[in-house]
């Protein structure tokens, strides 16, 4: 199933200025089913904002998301979102946490306890099924949110920043221990960061958003294969372009939209 | 000048000497930290106890007029009395604190079951918050004794109204502290809920139930105080069945017995502080999670 994103426009009234800014302005896009997608852009464009539509916790003003042949308007199962910070329900075993989307559909409690304790192996977390989430560091936690969303079979997993709270070595192996999953289950990816490293080593393709008002700005094919060498040249050639991109779009930020860079992000209040 | 106590005594009570003599900061294993711990739990009561011991001294002394403040012994000794004799005369003690703790626990369970609901909607959607605030903050500073005349003259006296005194009391703490536990909530755990298929039902009742839950105990802890203090008060008004701890307080007031008053008043502050003892230990049990 495709998901196909089509002329996103979305913006919001600023308290600073009493007028409506612009986050994004016609972003269309079209993901192809199993691919591993990166989205990148300058910080505060509205990364946060694109996805959060996608999965429909936010609307857009303008524009349309289809999954396959259906629009999403509300949050949906589909459509799996992982959130910057590990969401989990603090009072749940991590066990009992991934059984939730399970207990949510109605399914019997023995099935759902052996799904549940499937989707720990799969992250490597099973000896952890019965703690609780203070119990677990950081990463373990983001893994656990991973398993809680992979288990109900979402068709399209949407990152935000997942590993960015996690120091550089966790981040490191959780990329890779990712990778391991996706290249299992072969869902299709969104993952947005604002780390050219990360999205190199990740994404089969990279899509740049350009500075506020955000719209697509760049879209590159990583054809490398997995495991890709994060200091292999090739990379680095993929790097060099993102980055130069980038720059460019934060002079043109400085010199002609000086203004909003006072403006707070609003997308990621 | 370093004072001669026991090193669990001064962590007790918090004392250090410095870096020169530090208090057990080291490391204490097994069975040693074990007998500690222990140790400073025994010793929790040791101020209570040396209160007393203090002011059984000074009205042995006569430095306290028994006529202002009986001493601990005449407290002991109305309190005997009050266990077997009973006040009036055969209306003993064990019956006053059931009377009372009735009222308190239908009050507050009343309370409960109205307010947590209530709070859970209040918490969650902005617009019922919007329109009830301004009721909620208006009939909230009445003080529950204010409302005896208008229990009275809706329910008579007796328990119903005084269940209904102790219901208004009971019900803001409980109803703000759910309010409050359920605004605080991380908003990206309901939105993770929602994306998992969570239905309006399943999101109250398993996430923002549990989610508020340390909260809503809180408020039950003060609701549970506040319902003693406005039971007693309203049974200052009179009971009908000749049973309740604030009735026997006034009764013993008439007959002009201050031993029984503060034995009264000690067995409310001992019941009081157990009730918040069993809920303290249910409160580590049900959120072991934290």
């Amino acid at each position: 199933m495709e998901l196909r994103v089509s002329g996103l426009h979305k913006s919001f009234s600023s308290a600073s200025e009493g007028e409506r800014v612009d986050a994004l302005i016609d972003v269309s896009f079209v993901v192809p089913e199993g691919r591993f997608v990166c989205v990148i852009g300058p910080s505060g464009c509205g990364k946060t904002t694109l996805l959060r539509m996608i999965s429909g916790l936010e609307k857009p003003d303008r524009g349309t998301i289809l999954l396959g042949d259906r629009e999403i308007t509300g949050p949906v199962r589909e459509v799996g979102y992982i959130f910057q910070e590990p969401v989990l329900l603090p009072w749940r075993t991590i066990v009992r946490n991934v059984e939730f989307g399970l207990e949510m559909a109605g399914m019997a409690k023995q099935e759902r306890r052996e799904k549940a304790l499937a989707a720990l192996e799969l992250v490597e977390l099973r000896d952890f099924a019965d703690f609780y989430p203070k119990e677990i560091s950081g990463g373990m936690k983001q893994k656990a949110a991973l398993a809680m969303a992979l288990v109900v079979e979402p068709k399209v997993l949407l990152m935000d920043e997942p590993f960015v709270s996690l120091d550089c070595q966790t981040r490191n192996y959780m990329q890779a221990a990712f990778l391991g999953v996706w290249e299992k289950t072969r869902k299709t990816v969104i993952f947005v960061t604002h780390n050219v490293e990360e999205a190199v080593f990740l994404g089969d393709e990279i899509i740049c958003l350009t500075s506020r008002p955000a719209e697509v700005g760049k879209r590159l094919r990583v054809g490398i294969p997995h495991p890709r060498d994060r200091t292999s040249p090739e990379l680095n050639l993929i790097r060099k372009e993102i980055l130069l991109f980038l720059a460019a779009e934060r002079e043109k930020t400085r010199s002609v939209n000086g203004m909003f860079t006072h403006v707070h992000d609003l997308s990621e209040v | 000048m370093r004072l001669p106590v026991s090193t669990s005594i001064r962590k007790y009570f918090g004392i250090s000497y410095g870096k020169r003599f530090p208090v057990s900061r080291g490391i204490r294993e097994g069975k040693e930290r074990k007998s500690v711990q222990r140790a400073n739990k025994s010793l929790r009561f040791l101020p209570v106890f040396g209160v007393v011991v203090l002011w059984q001294a000074a009205s042995s002394a006569g430095l306290i007029p028994e006529n202002r403040l009986p001493s601990p012994v005449a407290i002991l000794h109305g309190f005997t009395e009050l266990a077997t004799e009973g006040l009036p005369p055969g209306y003993t003690l064990v019956g006053h604190c059931i009377g009372s703790l009735k009222r308190v626990l239908s009050g507050v369970a009343l309370a409960l079951a109205s307010a947590l609901p209530l709070g859970m909607f209040m918490g969650y959607w902005g617009r019922v918050r919007d329109i009830l605030t301004p009721f909620v903050e208006m009939v909230r500073p009445i003080p529950p004794l204010a409302w005896v005349p208008i229990a009275i003259l809706w329910f008579g006296i007796g328990d119903k109204s005084a269940a209904f005194i102790i219901f208004l009391g009971a019900f803001f703490p409980i109803l703000l502290n759910t309010v409050g536990g359920v605004m605080t909530i991380n908003k990206r755990l309901i939105e993770s809920s929602l994306i998992l298929g969570a239905g309006k039902g399943a999101l109250f009742m398993k996430v923002l139930a549990p989610a508020a839950m340390p909260s809503i105990i809180t408020g039950i802890r003060i609701a549970l105080g506040i319902g003693w203090m406005t039971l007693v008060a309203a049974e200052f008004t009179g009971v009908k069945s000749g049973y309740g701890l604030g009735y026997m307080i006034m009764t013993a007031r008439d007959i002009q017995r201050p031993d029984l008053v503060v034995a009264g008043m000690a067995i409310i502050g001992v019941i009081g502080f157990a009730m918040d003892f069993i809920i303290r230990k249910m409160e580590q049990r049900v959120l072991k999670w934290r």
